[in-house]
């Protein structure tokens, strides 16, 4: 075990992040994922339907590569550097995740709810096609979804481009919008996660 | 070339998602239960040096890699579209766990399953821009 292998520390995390949104900036451009969204309806034919995918693309392919980048960085620190087998999270956490019925030590993400990552399927029950079989995974995962790309085109940014970029720029807005971010999460996290995640789990049938 | 640029940029950002685990339903779980400091500090480190480097970009008033005026926009004024807006991606990323970001990340990592929330971000801003103009802005 090598310290590279291990949980990086917000401290090193934190600048690294705000290193890639800088070096952006220098580079004329500014950091948001979100946008992608927008851009690949647009890819799709969304023009048919609003002019809000009526966008000149040819502005927006380097957050397209960008994405591309990320996606690519995580395949290669997961095959090289290798995922965690189970996170040191907080007692009070995994306490109150197994009293639900919901693994901790599942690596990255619970496998009863997102399933098994593609290099260990083998090795679970829980892959990708068992829970497209449950009806209820498939809406959570959908429509989790369009709350996230719904509501990151409504407040115009998300994580990256209103709690890091807007924050750093000090902008008022982004941090209305970060306020916001949080009353979402802390509301579904304390009033809808508690009851949700036993019927995932299958420990509430 | 640029382009290869912003991949890079991206490889290193993939690659810091997920060594620092904030890509992790367990950890966004954690943070909106106040029982962890990291999510905090990566965000909060994050938003200091961002800001302090901004801050210098903008006073030494550097110009970017094509000579131009480094120039960000101010956000448009608004208190129900970043509110309400920001409440309703909250109600995802709480729930899933994920910001567009780490989908990106995560199923790169081979969490194939988040191909369905990336369809599902695709079907709500497909939403939003049909809908955007009866929306307050």
């Amino acid at each position: 075990m090598t310290a590279i292998d291990q949980l990086w520390p917000w401290y090193v995390a934190g600048p690294l992040i705000a290193l890639v949104m800088l070096s952006l900036v220098y580079l004329g451009k500014s950091f948001g994922l979100s946008q992608n969204l927008q851009t690949m309806c647009s890819l799709g034919g969304a023009a048919r339907w609003s002019d809000y995918f009526k966008i000149d693309r040819s502005t927006r392919w380097w957050n397209l590569i960008f994405a591309l980048g990320i996606l690519a960085g995580a395949t290669l620190a997961g095959e090289l550097i290798g995922m965690p087998d189970a996170l040191d999270l907080a007692p009070s956490t995994v306490e109150s995740l197994e009293s639900r019925g919901i693994s901790a030590t599942d690596g990255m993400m619970p496998e009863q709810i997102f399933g098994s990552p593609l290099v260990r399927s083998s090795e679970s029950s829980y892959t990708f096609g068992n829970i497209m079989k449950s009806p209820l995974s498939l809406l959570f995962l959908i429509g989790g979804g369009m709350l996230i790309g719904f509501g990151t085109r409504y407040a115009g940014g998300c994580t990256s481009g209103h709690a890091i970029m807007g924050l750093s720029n000090l902008q008022w807005p982004s941090l209305l919008a970060v306020i916001g971010f949080f009353i979402g999460g802390l509301l579904v996290t304390h009033l809808v996660l508690p009851s949700l995640l036993p019927h995932l789990s299958g420990i509430a049938q | 070339m640029r382009i290869s640029l912003y991949f890079l940029l991206g490889l290193l950002f993939g690659v810091v998602l997920l060594q620092s685990q904030v890509v992790s339903w367990y950890r966004i779980y954690e943070m909106f239960r106040f029982e962890s400091f990291h999510m905090y500090g990566v965000i909060g480190s994050a938003v200091l040096v961002g800001a302090f480097g901004l801050q210098i970009m903008k006073r030494s008033q550097l110009r970017d890699a094509d000579g131009e005026k480094i120039d960000l926009p101010d956000k448009n004024p608004s208190i129900p579209r970043y509110l309400i807006g920001g409440i309703i991606f909250g109600l995802g990323w709480g729930l899933v766990g994920a910001c567009p970001g780490p989908i990106f990340a995560l199923i790169g990592a081979g969490y194939s399953s988040l191909l369905l929330v990336l369809l599902g971000a695709l079907g709500g801003t497909l939403i939003y821009g049909i809908t955007r103009k009866r929306l307050p802005h």
